[in-house]
């Protein structure tokens, strides 16, 4: 054995306490070591440097660095290792600066004392160390966008560009998302369907991405590089294929009365529908909750009518007035199972509805709506041609309330996070509002404003100088109706007021929440949602795409709230994330993950309970524990209840712990 | 069914209307209403700090009396007796300290006083306990053509672990009136305050909230406006003569308790409806096959 | 007005008498305003809601008891109700009450109630609530 211990001051975070020359002296005594030294920042170049000539020179067979977390540093000091041609598992890190210095920092000879221990403990346990190699595991070189909105649509162009196949899998009946819906996007005034569908062309035509519309995940099996993915396209009663998209069968459909998706209410649509001008693909599916046909087929097949002798033609307008004859009323779901390496989740958000609101009129009065519906207001492809008339008589307002916060930052009755996003386009909508009526009155009840992006404050100046938005700074308490106008109560905190406020509209900016399905979602592929149920992210700073689960990724607002540029970087930054695991030929893992002794192993199953990765199997016909090494993250949990000690944790066995607790024990001088 | 029934000071001195027509009304329902054999003022309001024990004794007082009675459960018709009565309850249920105390401190009274009464709010047993469609079935005549302003004032519905209903929009009234078949308006000042004890210190500011909150009712079509309370109803009906002074261009409007017009509506005899402890004579509403003035 | 921040002054003794009496943490509040928005005494108050938390929290605990505002409140607790952050506000109005009745400062004068006529007619209920709220 000829190990190796360099002892870092680590400026005077160590150094400052402990006895650094007293602790390497004494390690030099401890069997097995040949090396022992200081050095003031061992993780700087010239410390990394130390370690592989010294390893070199002394023929090092192990090496322990005593300094800081090995969370910091165990990766560098690793790797320093493997260049001077050691394996890397032969090197361990002694902490004695979270655990020692700075606990024990008032007193320093019993700090040096618990150093030199710590030291001993680990030479004892590197002795034992295997020289591990890390297992490789074979990668499918394809991906799956989940989420068919801007997130889902650039990052599956963004892999697709980057020579992979990808399927983009969306639930509604075209791509698109929240932000075709928009009227125009802040701060550059953008038509979001100018610059949305050239993109939505773009995906649909790729040859490397497999447009999956009206389908959803029905389960995920697998790991990082293998997942299995059934996916379930759902009936849309029509031959897409043969569709040419000119509409007809809409026409001719007499069921009417539908709130429309797209419009948020504000309209209406038929049974069959296409659901807007630009959908991508432009193509029609039938709702089989208010087909005619469809209906009357799910009652016979229930038993609740019977079917008459003769056949009777229950309404088929639809089928009569296609040319192509392509709509098919026997349609089922089908469900088709890809195999990809890596998903990445881009489900995007919905908005709380005003239901929740009890003091704003519980979503009862006609002329109280909110920012989505106001969106397809203005909207030139909404329902009103971009006029924005109001709901309860279709007159032009002449005078708009904007409500900040409906919702948001209130842990009492609603979520306590900001949306984000309420401020910019609360700003904008008035700007867009006093363009189309330059003699209406626009004003924003608002506590805060949030215009923290590029040119997002020149934006909002601009809302309140040129265009004349009245802001008041004050929450609105209540919102009721008075003859044909609607009446808000709030407060001017600045001129200390309360404010009566009479007009015809009023738009609130309701809290963004995520997805419904999101979190039936998230336990398919064994991700965490957080409180509010948004997709949880690694590490919020420095990890916030992935997630814990390896080859699952996330982007865009089914993270958290965020506006367009945000959402279009983190989806870029996932197809990375992707890229960079398809990089390469195979997948390495760390290998200081669970191993089975076979012959002592007894299948008694404790092993897989214990297990929160799921990545421990009993193999039913051996009866013995099968380790899968892709998603064994090393927790330890299954060598802790192990129970005759089949289960041992690489580099981390039993008999490696008891050494160290000896150490640990022993008696101070 | 029977059920323990703590009137109040109010409803026995100018609220007598409330009182004679609720328990006309819950006779014909069959709700035996036992007025407690002892009882004391409960002190019209829930004191609010977290150190104050001693205005906590009369309405805890008044629990045991309903104890000794022999009830677990006590109808109570004032909103703010139910308010105070209710959230005494509720304080003591959770802080088994402070009712330690309190005992201790009324260690003369028989009963030590566990937190097991229930109180309820008579508008609670209609709902609850009666149901809309029996009520249905009591009405002889019915209240057609009349519309009513619900009025529910702070103490029925806030803070939310007391309200009757939904907080903000409450629908408890506005079935009632359903199934006495007259018809309720959507009144934005059915839950605000109606001024309550200021009219004491500072009458102006309730005469002005009566002057607002009547003149919208009216604008709305109601033909009366419906509460629960003798103190809001001091402040939107008696002292509707004094708004008249300040304000020469007011139109006086009936003020009734809920139970006056049930009364009307089962038919009950003349002198259960208590009209002549209205300020605002609200007869002319109710006069049979003639039309309204 | 225009006032100096001291920084002893802020969570002084006076302060946490409040919050102690309230139950509440007077820097929950970050000035929404939405107690006042919704306050029914709001035009008759020379404080508003919101500034009296804001001046809690800057300490001024004697500048509020200067002003009417506690005085006019009805305890009709939409401010507590719809407070985002569930502040009882409605029990620190009783605690600054509170603070000045237990010095046996009486607000409301019973022999001097204003329209003494109409004050012949007044239920019980208002006198003993009155009393409760603004009386030692």
């Amino acid at each position: 054995m000829r190990i190796g211990v360099f002892v870092c001051h680590c400026g005077s975070n160590i150094a400052g306490v402990i006895d650094v020359k007293r602790v390497a002296e004494e390690a030099k005594k401890i069997p097995g070591v040949v090396y022992a030294d200081t050095y003031i920042y061992m993780c700087s170049e010239p410390g990394q440097k130390l370690v592989e000539d010294t390893i070199k020179k002394y023929k090092l067979d192990g090496v322990v660095i005593a300094n800081c977390s090995p969370s910091l540093h165990e990766r560098t000091f690793r790797n320093a290792a493997a260049r001077a041609g050691l394996n890397p598992y032969r090197v361990e890190i002694a902490n004695i600066r979270e655990q020692v210095s700075w606990p024990h920092e008032d007193e320093p000879e019993l700090a040096t004392k618990k150093a030199i221990k710590v030291v001993e403990a680990t030479v004892k346990r590197v002795r034992k160390n295997i020289a591990l190699v890390p297992p490789t595991i074979p990668v499918t070189k394809k991906a799956m966008v989940i989420g068919g909105g801007i997130a889902g649509i650039q990052a599956a162009l963004d892999i697709a560009d980057g020579g992979y196949e990808v399927y983009l899998v969306e639930r509604d009946p075209s791509i698109g998302g929240k932000m075709i819906l928009l009227s125009e996007t802040f701060p550059t005034l953008d038509c979001p369907q100018c610059i949305e569908t050239p993109k939505m062309t773009d995906a649909s035509q790729h040859p490397k991405i497999h447009l999956m519309t009206y389908s959803e995940v029905d389960s995920v099996s697998g790991y990082v590089g293998n997942f299995k993915v059934r996916v379930r396209h759902k009936a849309s009663y029509v031959d897409w294929s043969k569709c040419l998209g000119c509409g007809d069968c809409v026409t001719a459909c007499p069921v009417k009365g539908i709130p429309s998706e797209v419009d948020r209410g504000l309209s209406d649509r038929k049974a069959i529908y296409i659901p807007f001008d630009q959908a991508v693909p432009l193509v029609p599916v039938i709702d089989a909750d208010n087909c005619i046909k469809l209906k009357y087929e799910r009652k016979i097949s229930e038993g609740k009518i019977k079917r008459p002798p003769k056949p009777v033609k229950v309404c088929e307008k639809c089928q009569d007035a296609c040319v192509p004859k392509i709509i098919n009323f026997e349609d089922v779901d089908k469900i088709e199972e890809v195999e990809v390496g890596s998903i990445i989740v881009a489900t995007g958000f919905e908005l709380m509805p005003i239901e929740n609101l009890p003091e704003y009129g519980a979503g009862k009065i006609p002329d109280v709506i909110d920012g989505l519906q106001f969106e397809r207001l203005l909207c030139a492809s909404g329902p009103t041609a971009g006029v924005p008339k109001r709901p309860s008589d279709g007159k032009i307002p002449q005078s708009v309330a904007f409500v900040s916060c409906a919702g948001s930052r209130d842990p009492a009755h609603g979520v306590a996070y900001c949306s984000r996003v309420c401020c910019m386009y609360l700003g904008k909508q008035a700007l867009l509002y006093k363009h189309f009526v330059p003699e209406g009155n626009a004003f924003i009840f608002y506590i805060d404003i949030r215009s923290n992006g590029k040119g997002y404050e020149e934006f909002i100046q601009r809302a309140k100088e040129e265009e004349e938005v009245v802001y008041i700074r004050g929450k609105v308490s209540k919102i009721f109706q008075r003859g044909d106008k609607v009446v808000l109560w709030g407060a001017d905190t600045l001129t200390g007021e309360r404010v009566e406020l009479e007009v015809d509209l009023v738009v609130l900016a309701t809290a963004m929440v995520p997805s419904a399905g999101a979190k039936e979602l998230a336990s398919k592929l064994r991700i965490p949602t957080d409180t509010y149920g948004w997709f949880q992210e690694a590490h919020l700073k420095l990890r916030p795409l992935e997630t814990v689960t390896s080859g699952v990724y996330i982007a865009g607002a089914d993270q958290f709230p965020k506006d367009i540029t945000d959402t279009v970087s983190q989806a870029s930054g996932a197809a990375g994330k992707v890229l960079a695991l398809f990089s390469k030929p195979e997948l390495t893992r760390e290998p200081t993950i669970a191993t089975v002794d076979t012959e002592v192993c007894a299948g008694c199953g404790f092993c897989e309970d214990a297990c929160a990765y799921e990545a421990i199997k009993i193999d039913p016909r051996r009866k013995i524990s099968v380790v899968n090494e892709a998603l064994c993250e090393g927790c330890g949990a299954c060598s802790a209840v192990c129970p005759s000690g089949a289960m041992t944790l690489k580099n981390f066995a039993k008999s490696q712990v008891f050494d160290m607790v000896e150490v640990a024990t022993e008696e101070y001088e | 069914m029977k059920i323990s029934y703590f009137p109040g000071c109010t409803l026995k001195t100018t609220a007598k209307n409330f009182e004679i027509s609720a328990l006309a009304v819950t006779k014909e329902l069959g709700i035996e209403m036992v007025e407690l054999s002892r009882w004391n003022c409960c002190g019209t309001v829930y004191s609010l700090t977290s150190d104050d024990l001693m205005h906590q004794l009369a309405p805890i007082r008044d629990l045991i009396r309903v104890e000794e009675d022999g009830f677990n459960r006590v109808a109570v018709l004032c909103s703010m007796c139910y308010n105070t009565l209710k959230r005494a309850n509720l304080m003591v249920q959770k802080d088994s300290e402070k009712l330690d105390k309190i005992n201790d401190f009324m260690y003369k009274e028989d009963l030590k006083y566990d937190g097991k009464v229930e109180v309820v709010h008579l508008l609670t047993i209609l709902k609850d306990e009666i149901g809309w469609e029996e009520i249905k079935k009591h009405v002889k005549r019915k209240l057609e053509g009349l519309i009513f302003a619900p009025y529910y004032g702070c103490l029925l519905v806030r803070p939310p672990e007391v309200a009757i209903d939904n907080v903000e929009n409450p629908y408890i009234m506005d079935a009632l009136f359903e199934a006495l078949g007259a018809r309720a308006i959507d009144y934005p000042y059915s839950t605000e305050c109606c001024g309550s004890y200021n009219t004491v210190s500072n009458p102006d500011i309730v005469l002005d909230k009566t002057y607002e909150m009547v003149n919208l009712a009216r604008e709305q079509g109601a033909d009366a406006i419906i509460l629960s309370c003798p103190l809001c109803d001091f402040n939107l009906e008696a002292r509707q003569k004094n708004v008249l002074q300040k304000y020469p261009d007011f139109h006086p409007l009936p003020v009734l308790y809920f139970t006056q017009i049930m009364a009307v509506a089962f038919d009950l005899p003349q002198d259960t409806f208590g009209f002549k402890y209205n300020q605002v004579d609200p007869s002319y509403l109710f006069v049979k096959n003639k039309e309204k003035v | 007005m225009e006032f100096k921040i001291k920084t002893d002054e802020i969570r002084n003794d006076l302060v946490k008498e409040v919050e102690e009496l309230s139950n509440t943490n007077v820097f929950s509040c970050y000035q929404c305003g939405k107690c006042s928005a919704g306050c029914p005494s709001v035009p008759y108050m020379e404080l508003l809601p919101n500034q009296v938390m804001r001046l809690l929290q800057f300490g001024k605990v004697e500048l509020i008891l200067k002003s009417n505002t506690p005085w006019v409140c009805a305890s009709c607790f939409v401010c507590s109700t719809r407070c985002p952050k569930d502040i009882d506000i409605a029990a620190i109005m009783e605690a600054l009450r509170q603070i000045q009745l237990r010095k046996n400062e009486d607000y409301l004068n019973l022999n001097k109630v204003p329209d003494m006529e109409g004050a012949k007619e007044l239920p019980p209920i208002a006198l003993v609530s009155a009393t409760r709220k603004l009386t030692a």
